[in-house]
């Protein structure tokens, strides 16, 4: 076990390169949707539970399914109101349960990435085959059904091993949104020659952190949202941010919720002289081809860089 | 079922004052007037945790508030806290610099050696610097040995000498976590003050065996953490308390003749991230509006 992951460097945020969105924007903003399932009776993986109740525990699990048939129609009309595409946290074997939902994304142009196959099944003790099985069935699956090549990557559950991020430049992702570092993006330490880098998820502003471990109320939450947004905008025209509003619909979709939520996206989208609303593929996209030689050079000249790459101080071959 | 013994009836520290040797009871009409530089009313001392919560901490003897909460690695909490040094801190440091705020900044050994250009940072900016321990798993208790505590304490004041060129004089253990000995062991390192303790709300004279302390005092109910994450109450709420402290404690301070503090903590992984930074600024401003206030140093409260 390591003390530190070492799959990035310390890198200030002060006086760094500047980053111009397309357009001489300053933020680049962009929404999250986790479609999700979660299994009513999943194996059990070792290192983590499930459920907190004996299966079925019909309660979580039904509000999770409730999600897919009322919320996420809510939170798409929502989206559709204010101009906003998706980038969808994909849990991969929702191709197979409800094309209907895979069907209205496709037709709006919404971003696909992998989210594992279910949320209930966790990357914990997976051997390196068993890894690259999820990320070679990921890929597939979403090429199959939409066409799309998925580029991100969100690890199911936010398990890790070790050897995740390593896999996923192999496979040729560009971003990973599981690094809650910066609110830049930044080049990733893996191995090999492809590039990968973390994308910022804003995981700080998720309806999960907000209402199940913040435990605020709905308007609380709108004004967090807007408060974010101001301050990377601020910040943005210095050297340009992301934000991203990382959602559930199981959750922001209630109608208590819904109301104050939708006001936040229309304070946000409101603003698009300064922002880019885009997806994180074209933010990835965009910042490989533009910023990320910069901001390796800039950790190298101020002496930020260190030797290895994640789990792999020493830079050992593979 | 077993039974007590007799002794568990027996009290042996049964008598008139606090149950140890360190301070005397002191309530707190009775104390002489403490002054503070420029004749302030409502002194406001701003404590800026640097921690280091390592991928995979023992644990040991338990888990520090904000430490690993999944199975490694948990990637999650690490970057979450990381955060906090590569940019919540330099929100702070930009905040402090617009509202003319001087505060001390809690560094821990092992952010000195990882993150010096921080700690330069930091120092350039005019701020206080005490030691924080060595990170938030080299936790101070009472099962350390005499050796592993000494080392832990003078390896944090190494390397925060050599990070910022200065020996701290002041110390705050990771999660304010302490063994029997740890005062007597940072007295005898040479440190002057400490901010442990929650037993006052003005400074105090902490008896050793290796000599005397300042305890500085450090509230433990209005900290970011408590508020925003213990309680989980929206950050306008968090402004409202801190004003109404404020405004209690300048009360108080006219009443009884004496200056006061108020004496907060700011964690960057908290306070720094974008949505709370300005509900933050407010906060400060809205405190050193009030006529009497003003930031105070450890320097100037330290009364040993």
């Amino acid at each position: 076990m390591h003390r530190d992951p070492n799959l990035y460097d310390f890198w200030p945020y002060q006086d760094r390169p500047k980053i111009v969105w397309p357009g001489e924007k300053k933020l680049a903003f962009w929404v999250a949707p986790n479609i999700e399932f979660y299994e009513l009776n999943p194996p059990i993986n070792p290192s983590r539970k499930p459920w907190g109740r004996p299966h079925p525990d019909v309660v979580p699990y039904s509000a999770r399914d409730w999600g897919n048939r009322v919320g996420h129609w809510r939170l798409m009309e929502a989206m559709d109101e204010c101009g906003v595409r998706g980038s969808i946290s994909l849990s991969c074997a929702m191709l197979d349960h409800h094309p209907e939902i895979i069907q209205a994304c496709v037709d709006r142009n919404w971003e696909f990435f992998s989210h594992g196959i279910y949320n209930t099944r966790y990357s914990y003790n997976m051997t390196e085959a068993q890894e690259r099985a999820v990320i070679e069935d990921s890929i597939k699956s979403v090429m199959d059904a939409t066409g799309q090549r998925i580029r991100g990557y969100l690890a199911p559950a936010l398990t890790h091993t070790e050897r995740t991020m390593d896999l996923l430049a192999e496979y040729e992702f560009w971003y990973s949104c599981d690094l809650f570092q910066d609110d830049q993006p930044q080049p990733m330490k893996v191995k090999g020659n492809n590039r990968l880098i973390s994308m910022p998820y804003s995981l700080e502003v998720n309806d999960v952190i907000t209402y199940g471990v913040y435990h605020q109320s709905p308007r609380a939450y709108a004004d967090a949202l807007m408060r974010h947004f101001d301050q990377l905008l601020e910040e943005g025209a210095e050297t340009g941010t992301v934000m991203c509003i990382p959602l559930h619909a199981y959750l922001v979709g209630h109608p208590h919720r819904m109301g104050p939520f939708r006001e936040a996206l229309r304070y946000i989208t409101s603003h698009r002289d300064d922002i880019w609303v885009t997806t994180a593929k074209e933010i990835a996209e965009f910042y490989l081809a533009n910023h990320y030689d910069q901001s390796l050079a800039d950790i190298q000249a101020r002496g930020c860089a260190r030797p290895g790459t994640g789990f792999n101080p020493a830079g050992d071959a593979a | 079922m077993s039974t007590l013994p007799d002794s568990y009836l027996v009290y042996p520290q049964r008598k008139a004052g606090p149950d140890h040797a360190h301070y005397p009871a002191a309530p707190l009409p009775d104390r002489r007037p403490i002054a503070l530089p420029g004749g302030l009313k409502l002194g406001l001392w701003v404590v800026v945790p640097l921690e280091f919560f390592p991928l995979n901490p023992s644990g040991q003897p338990f888990k520090a508030p904000g430490a690993m909460q999944t199975p490694y690695p948990d990637l999650r909490h690490y970057t979450t806290r990381d955060y906090g040094n590569r940019v919540g801190a330099y929100r702070l440091l930009k905040l402090f610099a617009k509202l003319g705020v001087k505060a001390t900044f809690a560094v821990q050994g092992a952010v000195a050696e990882r993150y010096p250009q921080l700690v330069r940072d930091v120092a350039a900016a005019g701020h206080d610097i005490c030691a924080h321990g060595w990170d938030t798993d080299a936790l101070h208790h009472s099962g350390l040995s005499a050796a592993v505590e000494n080392r832990y304490i003078a390896d944090t004041l190494s390397a925060i000498e050599t990070a910022s060129g200065r020996r701290p004089t002041g110390w705050i253990s990771p999660a304010r976590a302490e063994g029997f000995q740890t005062p007597a062991r940072l007295a005898a390192a040479g440190l002057r003050w400490f901010a442990d303790w929650a037993h006052d709300d003005l400074p105090t004279r902490f008896a050793t065996e290796s000599g005397d302390l300042t305890a500085l005092p450090l509230s433990n109910e209005l900290d970011d953490w408590q508020i925003l994450i213990g309680y989980s109450r929206p950050e306008h709420e968090w402004v409202a308390q801190v004003g109404d402290a404020a405004d209690w404690l300048l009360d108080e301070a006219a009443r009884m003749q004496s200056p006061r503090l108020l004496t907060l903590t700011i964690r960057p992984y908290v306070s720094g991230l974008p949505y709370r930074i300005k509900p933050l600024g407010d906060s400060l401003a809205g405190v050193l509006a009030r006529a009497g206030c003003g930031c105070v140093q450890p320097s100037e409260l330290t009364i040993i």
